[in-house]
């Protein structure tokens, strides 16, 4: 509704009041009895009147047109006719345009913040209160309000398009897209707000608009098997050390390497049915590839399935993680494809990728190295490794977990 | 709507170039000026030129160099048409000077 309503309003501000208004109406106006066939398009045209009223008023009283778009007052007459005529539920639905992803690809332009899009994205499309967002982004409420109303001013100030890029930047914009997306599920997997739930919703709506987009359902994918394996991603999960399983890290988020090692899971707790429905999403990313080389959330959400397998092909995990870094360029990544050529039983070769990482300050780095020393029997450098990892921890449960490892050695 | 193209690139890059680079270089410029969309363009003299005026108690001082003492300096200024921020974007990456390590900064034109 509110996409449709910035689209056909061109202002966020507006859209917003416009909605207000019109579910004030409606909870004056419907009883059980008496609701409108079609309550979400009868809540749009209510809204966009209401809108167009007061943008009348105050250009009446500025004597001034700023906003007013040519076509829009024909726009809103059509509805006036279709909802006095009462043919609203035959054409009302189809009289709305689908405006989501213009407003996706808005909310996600480059030129906004990276921390205003995600935020912008949860208010606009995820319905989500100032609080709620500040609660899942684990900032001050204050914060989130700033950040909006900066993106919100940009958006006006500089003309950022409400509008579904062209062909020629297309890729770039929907990787924006993508990344928030991603990002706001990410978020998710540090508890509070279920934002992993809200980022999947976003992943589908996303698929279902550009149904022929190979990554956005490779992120799909990848968000779908995550959680299938993370039922409940418990803030307070125990540690890994990263030496199993990695998700990868196409973008810069997240730590890279997973709290909890493979082979400790409990695969009993997996959501088989998630499970299933992400391969289901993947084998149709792959299917739209076609022969071209796939991007990097297809990567990911490929490696994500070998890893829900009864045996995991090591080997070909790896092969996969090789071919995301020779596309992201990642160190994080790398790392993960030396943890599963490790693996796959060729761990010296995974120590010397290792060691060419410039990954100093990256905990993994030094538990994977521990863990990897450790069973080639070299106790002592393990015992440094461990103790660096150590330093780098920040969160009880990984320090709980390495100080574990160290006693053990 | 109108946007300022502010063309930023470190001091004395036009003169690093080769004779080629820059010849190069002008006549890609001279085709975006053809551009109807480009207004106003001017490529400033280098920072050392600049003399900047401000006013103290009443009395107008001068200072021998430009106001802002940055790494990268403001080497030219382009006003560009526009239907939004994509199509100022679109040309903005038209600019020799991306290619050559420069920044252009895109801000709208206030609206009289």
């Amino acid at each position: 509704m509110l996409a449709s309503l910035v689209g056909f309003l061109g202002d966020f501000d507006r859209a917003e009041e416009a909605a207000q208004e019109a579910f004030t109406v409606a909870a004056e106006r419907w009883s059980a009895a008496d609701v409108p066939a079609n309550p979400g398009a009868w809540l749009v045209a209510t809204a966009r009147r209401r809108a167009l009223d007061r943008i009348r008023r105050e250009r009446a009283l500025a004597g001034k047109v700023h906003l007013l778009l040519p076509e829009a007052t024909v726009a809103v007459d059509d509805f006036d006719d279709l909802i006095e005529s009462g043919r609203f539920d035959a054409d009302g639905t189809a009289s709305i345009r689908d405006e989501r992803l213009e407003l996706l690809f808005t909310c996600c332009h480059p030129a906004l913040a990276p921390e205003a899009r995600a935020a912008l994205t949860l208010r606009a499309l995820g319905g989500l209160a100032t609080a709620d967002i500040a609660r899942a982004l684990l900032v001050p409420e204050e914060t989130v309000r700033r950040r909006l109303t900066r993106a919100k001013a940009k958006i006006r100030a500089t003309a950022i398009p409400f509008a579904v890029p062209g062909a020629h930047r297309l890729s770039e914009r929907l990787d924006a897209v993508l990344s928030v997306i991603h990002l706001i599920y990410n978020e998710g997997c540090r508890g509070r707000v279920d934002l992993g739930a809200e980022a999947l919703r976003l992943g589908r709506v996303l698929t279902g608009l550009l149904p022929r987009e190979p990554e956005a359902h490779g992120l799909l994918a990848l968000m779908t098997l995550h959680r299938a394996r993370f039922p409940d991603a418990d803030a307070d999960a125990d540690a890994g050390d990263g030496a199993g399983a990695g998700a990868g890290d196409g973008d810069g988020h997240g730590g890279g390497a997973e709290l909890v090692l493979l082979q400790d899971q409990d695969r009993s707790l997996w959501d088989r049915q998630g499970i299933a429905a992400g391969r289901a999403v993947l084998d149709g990313a792959v299917a739209l590839g076609g022969p071209v080389q796939h991007g990097p959330y297809v990567l990911q959400a490929a490696i994500a399935a070998l890893q829900t397998r009864e045996r995991v092909d090591w080997p070909q995990v790896a092969r996969l993680y090789g071919r995301l870094a020779a596309l992201t360029g990642s160190p994080v990544v790398q790392l993960n494809r030396a943890a599963a050529i490790a693996r796959a039983g060729a761990p010296h070769t995974a120590l010397r990728l290792i060691g060419s990482l410039d990954l100093d300050g990256c905990l993994y780095l030094h538990s994977t190295r521990g863990e990897l020393l450790r069973r080639l029997g070299h106790t002592a450098r393990a015992r440094a490794a461990y103790g660096r990892a150590l330093d780098l921890a920040t969160t009880a449960p990984e320090r709980r977990f390495l100080a574990r490892r160290l006693e053990e050695l | 709507m109108q946007y300022a193209l502010l063309f930023y690139a470190e001091p004395g890059l036009a003169e690093s170039l080769s004779a080629e680079d820059l010849a190069d270089a002008q006549a890609e410029y001279a085709e975006l000026v053809e551009d109807g969309r480009f207004r106003d363009c001017a490529r400033l003299l280098p920072p050392e030129s600049a003399t900047s005026v401000r006013r103290s108690g009443g009395r107008t001082l001068l200072t021998d160099g430009p106001f802002a003492d940055t790494e990268e300096v403001l080497g030219g200024v382009c006003l560009v048409e526009a239907a939004d921020l994509d199509e100022a974007l679109d040309l903005a990456a038209r600019a020799p000077l991306l290619r050559l390590g420069g920044t252009v900064e895109i801000r709208p034109v206030v609206r009289s």
